[in-house]
């Protein structure tokens, strides 16, 4: 039956009957005949040599099936892989086994693996593993590692640092020159803890005789780990299967190779026993990739009147013990090619360290690189508006990209922007808070003595991670396409097969309407499928916010050749040309005869029976296409944060969030709304209440939630919200990507909001996080004076 | 040494030998294959594994299934009523309360008793309400409306709340 289109349409999530009664199905529910369980014993010390495993004592438990040590694995598995790798960087990728051998180098390496009937017997037996280590000097902060003398965690990485990345463009050294002001910042993004609510696990199962491997795992994509599985095992591709359908989000953290599910895999060969393997939060906490992590130092020429000309940036990233899979990506690409945001800066150059530490690894977290660089030239905005006695809106106006500038070009030309008109969202932004009256409600409170401030971002970011050739070019170790099979079923129901992988985003529900909007199939009788090595054509999962830019693009496009077949099928069968008919919501008739119909399960059924096929035709109903988009996109944005500072407690309260923002055309708003708010907390929560402390010795003092602080519902109001629509030319649906954009504004939107708030105090920068202790040591520092 | 437990649990009576130290958690997901009821940490600060026992929210990973001998256990799986959600459940997918769905059976679980100890909440109470429920990915606002949602339904349907 023919439906309206459901494009841009608020439809409840398909995923959500079974979330929401139990019935989702996440790794830790896998549950196979004679699973066993695995836990791994890890280091407690951040830098020490392991001289002596003794495991008799826990051999000796009932229960307990193997152990295995760093050296039992040396001949099983290859290293972890890093498989982004920054040309012209020099990187020194060192050897990190998913076991320790002989060293290991931050709290949380994997030192043994127990492998038991259940996993209360796996942790006992973990704990009565005798491990004799002798300690050595650790090293934790980017700065002191590449300072002289500093411990040193590989041989082969001299001063710890793993790789120098430049990029340059334009004329700097004159532009600094000539500038009226020239002025220097440091500004640090502190290390986080992803903490996606389900830890992360994997379940491996060997059969003997097909020699085949079944790893379900928390994983962003499976084709990658697919990929670099066998890469690392003696494993073929062809015969290993990856499985990864409900998880529990990944912000990043699950995309990377890990240890545990490489050790899972080849003991699951060893044994011919399946393996499940699940970390618990501690673990999480110091064994799955951090996020962030910069000491930047940037500096700035600008002239009198507010324009930007010049930006240096140098930035120490703490890239932890080892090179995560895509970690040196991170700091390098993704945060250069955004560091100039919406403004027309035409001579930048960006030189970024990336250092080897004691501490867990880092990666991409939310955002991965823009929220850093986005931090930085919203901080230089207000920076320059603070030391012009400018307004923060004159000097972003100031600078932005003219709307008729699009593409732009950046300084360096590694990227082009798609489109952009960032004065309407900053337009739009400033009428809903009106800023008249904010700014002399702002002034009354001042003249209370009450700290209140307002803060800006108007942020763009680079989504929809792609095309294949840039990919290449930046040293990233695949493609950066996707894939969509639409297969139409004899009855007229619809699979669609993804190489995206959804964490809570939703493409189970808007993909389901792209294909609805393409073919005029019912919403509710198209099932998305994710997460599948054996059902998936190779594709590269979800992060980057790329999954409906590349991955709904490439769906559209299957979409469409279905309906171009069923045209020439219901033509045939109306026994008309195909130059004859119009599709219709699902339909095929005549031209100006709407009666002279085949409906949409008339022409699939028809296609499947293949009795009466036109010439040249092929029997069947399913199509695939692999999707390269020429360019990424680039959605914006205003997003205006109202903070006040209670003098006594020290908190920065959130009294009012509007967000503009602009990701191109919109499937569902409800979802996208969803996306925006998740995001807008979680870069709020990096600026007021999240920090990843480890002490000097390498201890991390943040080691549970009880210690980490996780935005509850109380930390933040409700957010305002708006859009502004300026499509993306390089996709058919003309859509950006939403899945980062909130993280990526807030936190400087808030930032500068506490800076203007503290401003009274003759301050132009406070460093994050601003927790209530930070600012109200600030604060009696300056009443003491 | 394990121990004879006899727990009721969506109205099923089971009885079952459990270790003395086995959580009530494990007892669900891997005694009884209740895998709705998860794991998010280890300190009882997520409030993943939020079930009811006689009739109170309670963390089940702080819970002994040898301290539920006896009880009435409700999970998310005994919330649906011949086939008819509970209104909060309804909530959740009307409001878009959910994105991963890993913390939401936890955080409807809390949500029943928020509105049974205060059918009208305001958004402070409710928010406050789920101080011990963490979410990551909706940043709470949909949360605070599904459970809105709720409230409104119950109230206008007083039947519809009697799931206790």
């Amino acid at each position: 039956m023919a439906v309206s289109s459901p494009f841009g349409a608020s439809i409840k999530r398909r995923e959500d009957p079974r979330l929401i009664t139990g019935a989702g199905h996440y790794t830790d529910d896998v549950r196979l005949p004679g699973m066993l369980s695995m836990a791994i014993l890890r280091s407690p010390h951040a830098h020490a040599r392991i001289t002596n495993i003794d495991s008799s004592a826990a051999k000796a438990m009932p229960g307990v099936v193997a152990i295995y040590t760093g050296a039992d694995l040396v001949d099983k598995v290859a290293p972890v892989p890093c498989a982004w790798q920054p040309k012209d960087s020099d990187v020194k990728v060192p050897e990190y086994r998913p076991l320790a051998v002989d060293t290991v180098r931050y709290v949380g390496d994997g030192v043994a693996a127990v492998v038991a009937e259940d996993m209360y017997t796996a942790q006992d037996a973990a704990a009565a593993i005798d491990v004799t280590y002798e300690a050595l000097p650790a090293v934790v902060k980017q700065l002191d590692a590449m300072a002289d003398g500093a411990p040193q965690l590989y041989d082969n990485v001299p001063n710890n640092i793993a790789f120098h990345f430049h990029l340059e463009g334009g004329e700097v050294d004159a532009a600094f020159k000539n500038a009226d002001l020239t002025f220097k910042q440091r500004l640090i993004n502190q290390r986080l803890i992803p903490n996606a609510m389900e830890p992360r696990g994997a379940v491996a199962s060997y059969q003997r005789g097909s020699n085949e491997l079944t790893l379900w795992c928390t994983t962003q994509n499976p084709h990658i780990v697919r990929l670099l599985m066998s890469l690392s095992t003696s494993i073929p591709e062809s015969q290993i299967r990856v499985i990864s359908q409900d998880i529990g989000g990944g912000f990043g953290c699950k995309i990377p190779m890990y240890a545990g599910e490489m050790i899972a895999s080849v003991i699951s060969k060893d044994l011919l026993r399946p393996i499940k393997w699940v970390e618990d939060r501690s673990e999480n906490y110091v064994a799955t990739t951090h996020g962030r992590d910069h000491v930047d130092d940037v500096e700035v020429a600008v002239m009198n009147d507010g324009r930007v000309v010049g930006l240096k940036v140098t930035a120490y990233a703490n890239m932890g013990a080892y090179l995560s899979t895509a970690g040196p990506g991170v700091p390098t690409w993704l945060f250069t090619v955004t560091q100039s945001g919406a403004y027309d800066i035409p001579n930048v150059a960006s030189d970024v360290y990336g250092i080897l530490t004691n501490t867990m690894a880092t990666d991409a977290y939310r955002g991965a690189g823009r929220p850093e660089a986005t931090y930085l030239i919203e901080r230089v905005m207000d920076l320059v508006a603070a030391k012009l006695k400018l307004d923060p809106t004159d000097v972003r106006r100031k600078n932005f990209i003219p709307s008729n500038a699009f593409p732009y070009s950046i300084a360096s030309g590694a990227v082009a922007y798609d489109s952009g008109d960032y004065d309407k969202t900053l337009d739009r932004a400033l009428e809903m808070v009106d800023y008249a009256a904010l700014r002399k409600e702002q002034e009354e409170a001042r003249a209370n003595g009450r700290l209140f401030g307002v803060g800006f971002s108007t942020y763009i970011e680079v989504c929809g991670l792609a095309p294949s050739a840039a990919a290449g070019a930046m040293g990233f170790g695949g493609g950066l396409y996707e894939n969509a099979v639409v297969r139409v079923h004899p009855t007229g129901k619809v699979t669609v097969l993804t190489g995206i992988n959804p964490q809570g985003q939703g493409e189970g529900t808007t993909f389901a309407q792209l294909v609805s909007d393409e073919i005029g199939v019912a919403v509710e009788d198209v099932d998305v499928v994710w997460g599948d090595t054996d059902r998936i054509p190779m594709g590269w999962g979800t992060y980057g916010s790329r999954s409906t830019a590349v991955g709904g693009s490439a769906l559209v496009f299957a979409a469409r050749n279905v309906r171009d077949k069923m045209m020439k099928i219901g033509a045939h069968l109306l026994e008309v040309s195909p130059e004859e008919v119009v599709f219709e919501r699902g339909d095929v008739h005549v031209n100006g005869a709407p009666d002279r119909v085949k409906t949409f399960g008339e022409i699939a059924l028809a296609a499947y029976t293949a009795w009466n096929m036109p010439e040249g035709v092929t029997p069947g109903l399913e199509e695939t296409y692999f999707f390269d988009p020429i360019s990424n996109t680039f959605p914006f944005g205003a997003h205006i944060c109202v903070v006040e500072i209670d003098k006594d407690s020290g908190k920065a309260d959130v009294r009012r969030y509007v967000a503009v923002d602009d990701v191109g055309n919109v499937i569902n708003p409800m979802i996208v709304d969803g996306q925006i708010h998740g995001g807008i907390a979680q870069g709020l929560a990096q600026a007021v209440l999240e920090y990843a402390a480890y002490d000097d010795n390498g201890q991390l003092l943040s080691g549970t939630m009880m210690d980490y602080a996780i935005p509850k519902a109380s930390s933040f109001p409700d957010y305002e919200l708006d859009r502004t629509v300026t499509p993306c030319p390089f996709n058919p649906m003309g859509l950006k990507g939403v899945g980062e954009a909130g993280t990526i504004a807030s936190t400087p939107a808030i930032m500068n909001a506490i800076v203007d708030a503290l401003s009274p105090y003759g301050v132009e920068h406070f460093d994050m996080p601003a927790t209530p202790q930070r600012i109200w040591q600030f604060v009696h520092e300056q009443k003491g004076n | 040494m394990k121990q004879q437990v006899t727990i009721t649990v969506n109205g099923t009576t089971h009885t079952s030998e459990v270790e003395p130290r086995l959580l009530l958690v494990h007892y669900l997901r891997d005694v009884l294959d209740l895998t709705g009821t998860h794991v998010g940490c280890d300190t009882s600060q997520c409030g993943a594994c939020t079930v009811q026992m006689n009739g109170d929210a309670v963390k089940s990973c702080t819970v002994l299934a040898v301290q539920a001998d006896g009880a009435e256990i409700t999970t998310i799986e005994g919330l649906a009523k011949d086939g008819e959600l509970h209104p909060i459940q309804e909530g959740f997918w009307e409001m878009h309360g959910l994105q991963c769905g890993f913390c939401t059976p936890g955080m409807i679980m809390t949500s029943v008793n928020l509105l049974k100890n205060n059918p009208n909440p305001t958004e402070a109470e409710i928010r406050h309400g789920l101080e011990g429920n963490l979410c990551r990915c909706t940043g709470y606002q949909n949360i605070v409306k599904a459970i809105q949602y709720a409230a409104d339904k119950m109230n206008a349907e007083p039947a519809a709340a009697g799931d206790d």
